[in-house]
């Protein structure tokens, strides 16, 4: 592994299967009585979160503190932001107390990348503005590995606001690496332009997209993010783009639905279809623990770190 | 004092010499060019070293030179060291100083500020609208009068088409050139890098060629309605190339600039080699290879009339943020002859002589100002090439305030050998060997 974890794009096969075997081994960790080994002891994990997150925070405090590391959340928002201080001298302060690790959510695009150039700490993207959310893009994998045994030649369609969607960009090459057919659906104001190099699909049309389909992942319509008239109304994105349980008939019948929160119900997805069968979006957000514990422990030296010790 | 040249390759298009000349200088002025010209007892003879091509004085004719209110980035005196460092003998000012230079007390101190650095010669730009606010024009007689040679609202577009038209009909009358900076505000939206592949994957909001186009267009014809003079500055966009030649064909007065940046870089560079560096955000942005190569198409064939570099300093503190809040633009002033050397010459897109016109005839004849020309009586305004010279770029060495540039660490072929203004001498190379030390002395 590199010092950081800034991007699947810098992942190789190989590493991202490495963290999804580990993750089986750390979900086990989950599952017993006493959810805790000594695997981070002493190291220190600083989450500086410059966005308001709840399910990605909570998810890697969880991991960090199952892994006994030393663990603190600077919600930044409420702190130095305000007195006007740059990303790059509070990064330098965090740094100045000898921290380990950071993990970092920010609303700016390369961020993280920034954090990486100037910190001895290793960084951990926890998502950066539209580009990239590597852990939940490994979470995905995690969970459709989970259910399909395989990604290689799964056909997965990705559905919602394309271009405002750190988790697309993240799925989109870690999914095409791993050999699955991606195909990405939205509408054509919202798809990014030349995505399609990423060897994906483009389509417009969500009946055609979902045809057939092993996994349906939506994206969440981020109202936060829109400034433009992207389409008219919530109600026509929902007739036209709206995963219901008509549109999920269509993909293949042992289809998974997936979702990274979160969700507007009656937006990009039925509520019957979220809570349906096929929907396994509440087991993403439990696998989502168990890919950062191995996410921390690969990043903190691993295998190799535990055998010198 | 006499002064004369030997043993250079003078290239000066204007006067349509191409060869081994002596150029014979009489204090500011230029007395003759010839062979084997004989000089006098009170004559100084510079012998020049071989290989070194001496032409007309660059002129750059669009810099920001931040001064006054930015003098943390950029100062009058900091930006002419640059200019003459890169070879130019005159640069062009941007009025997006603070306070705007939309007024003749701007003017004049800019003016007093380059009479008191005395390097290279300023020629301001004044203001199109009073603040660039593009409401209503600046008083551009009086700018004229009081030394600006062009208006522009650069910086951003002139804000609407009736504005424009009657910018280009009012400043006609003074014969200025009014420069836009053509950019569709409302299509370029809060954009931050070329909209295309490497934009989406890394998650910047993208601006589309056509945001610039779309301006050229509106001018070019507002050009054509009014008859008036429209120069399309730092153009980018294959599609804004493609309007000039419109508007040419159909006789508007319309001209055009590049960036070096533009005719160099692409929009790889927002990934790699350091991804994200904020050194790689101008506006324009870089953008695709098939825009470069129609930039270097257009240099080539003659619908671009001017290199400018756009040179923008900005503090590094204000370059160390996210991708996002980073400033526009790099600085150029000291990088742009050995780009345009290594990138244009020696491959052979453009010979020696349009280069001569991109950087100095052509950049004269718009801003009506002196120079362009070595002929007898012109003002001995004097760029002295090192065309092999192998340069290293080097924030270290550079005279600008400011180090943003994405060109730090490149090895090129060609460069500045010496810098005359006015007949004095305000910058010799160190690194070119074999130069008389009788130069040198004078810098002292």
């Amino acid at each position: 592994m590199k010092k950081d974890l800034l991007s699947i794009a810098d992942l190789s096969c190989e590493e991202i299967t490495l963290i999804l075997d580990t993750t089986e081994a750390m979900r086990e960790i989950g599952q017993r009585p006493i959810k805790k080994v000594p695997t981070l002891r002493g190291k220190t994990v600083v989450n500086l979160f410059y966005e308001p997150s709840t399910r990605t925070r909570t998810s890697f405090e969880i991991a960090e503190k199952r892994l006994s590391a030393d663990t603190l959340s600077i919600p930044v928002s409420t702190s130095s932001v305000l007195k006007g201080e740059t990303l790059v001298d509070t990064a330098l302060n965090i740094e100045a107390m000898q921290p380990d690790m950071i993990v970092l959510r920010h609303a700016s695009s390369g961020a993280a990348h920034l954090l990486s150039r100037i910190c001895r700490s290793r960084i951990i993207n926890a998502g950066d503005g539209m580009h990239e959310h590597p852990t939940q893009a490994l979470l995905d994998a995690f969970t459709i590995r989970e259910h399909k045994h395989r990604i290689e030649g799964l056909k997965v369609t990705i559905v919602g606001d394309l271009l405002h969607s750190r988790v697309l960009r993240s799925d989109a090459l870690l999914l095409t690496k791993l050999g699955a057919q991606v195909c990405v659906c939205g509408p054509a104001t919202l798809v990014p332009v030349g995505i399609e190099r990423l060897g994906v699909r483009v389509s417009t049309s969500v009946d055609e997209a979902v045809a057939d389909a092993d996994v349906i992942m939506l994206l969440r319509i981020q109202h936060e993010r829109m400034q433009g008239a992207f389409f008219p109304s919530v109600r026509e994105y929902f007739n036209t783009f709206g995963m219901t349980k008509a549109r999920v008939a269509r993909a293949r019948p042992d289809v998974i639905i997936m979702h990274p929160g979160p969700m507007n119900r009656g937006v990009e997805i039925a509520s019957d279809v979220a809570d349906g069968p096929y929907s396994v979006i509440l087991e993403q957000v439990a696998n989502g623990v168990a890919v950062r514990m191995a996410v921390l422990y690969l990043l903190a030296g691993g295998v190799e770190d535990e055998a010198a010790a | 004092m006499k002064r004369l040249l030997r043993g250079g390759r003078v290239v000066d298009p204007a006067n349509g010499r191409d060869g081994m000349f002596d150029v014979l200088v009489d204090g500011d002025r230029i007395l003759r060019v010839g062979r084997d010209l004989a000089p006098d007892s009170d004559t100084q003879v510079v012998e020049l070293p071989a290989g070194l091509v001496v032409c007309p004085g660059l002129i750059d004719m669009h810099v920001h030179l931040r001064e006054p209110g930015q003098e943390h980035k950029e100062t009058v005196a900091t930006g002419t060291a640059a200019a003459v460092a890169g070879g130019f003998t005159a640069v062009a000012c941007m009025p997006n100083t603070s306070p705007v230079n939309d007024n003749a007390g701007v003017t004049e101190f800019i003016l007093k500020k380059a009479a008191e650095a005395h390097l290279a010669r300023v020629y301001p730009i004044g203001a199109v609208s009073r603040g660039q606010q593009g409401d209503e024009l600046a008083d551009i007689a009086e700018l004229k009068q009081a030394g600006c040679v062009a208006i522009t609202d650069d910086g951003r577009p002139v804000a609407t088409a009736m504005l424009m038209r009657r910018a280009l009909e009012y400043a006609g009358m003074f014969g200025l050139a009014v420069i836009e900076h053509c950019e569709e505000q409302t299509l370029k939206a809060d954009g931050v890098a070329h909209e295309g592949f490497h934009a989406s994957t890394l998650g910047l909001r993208g601006i589309p060629g056509e945001a610039e186009s779309i301006m050229a267009l509106r001018d070019i014809s507002l050009a054509a309605l009014t008859g008036g003079v429209v120069h399309i500055a730092h153009m980018s966009a294959r599609q804004t190339l493609d309007a000039v030649r419109y508007g040419k064909s159909r006789g508007v007065l319309v001209t055009c600039e590049v960036t070096p940046h533009h005719f160099v870089l692409t929009d790889e560079m927002l990934a790699a080699p350091i991804p994200y560096d904020t050194n790689v955000k101008m506006n324009p942005p870089l953008r695709e290879a098939v825009d470069r190569d129609a930039m270097l198409a257009g240099l080539a064939d003659g619908s671009i009339d001017v290199i400018a570099t756009d040179h923008a300093p900005h503090h590094y503190d204000e370059k160390r943020v996210e991708f996002d809040h980073a400033p526009f633009g790099i600085t150029g002033l000291e990088t742009a002859v050995s780009l345009c050397l290594d990138r244009l010459v020696h491959p052979g897109v453009v010979t020696l002589s349009r280069i001569v016109e991109l950087l100095s005839v052509n950049p004269a004849r718009i801003l009506k100002v002196a120079g362009g020309s070595l002929a007898e009586g012109a003002p001995a305004d004097i760029t002295v090439l090192a065309p092999d010279l192998r340069v290293k770029v080097s924030v270290e060495r550079m005279r600008s305030k400011s180090k943003n540039t994405p060109f730090d660490g490149w090895q090129l072929r060609g460069g500045v050998a010496a810098t005359i203004v006015g007949g004095r001498v305000v910058y010799v190379n160190e690194d070119v060997s074999g130069f008389s030390r009788t130069l040198r002395r004078e810098l002292r």
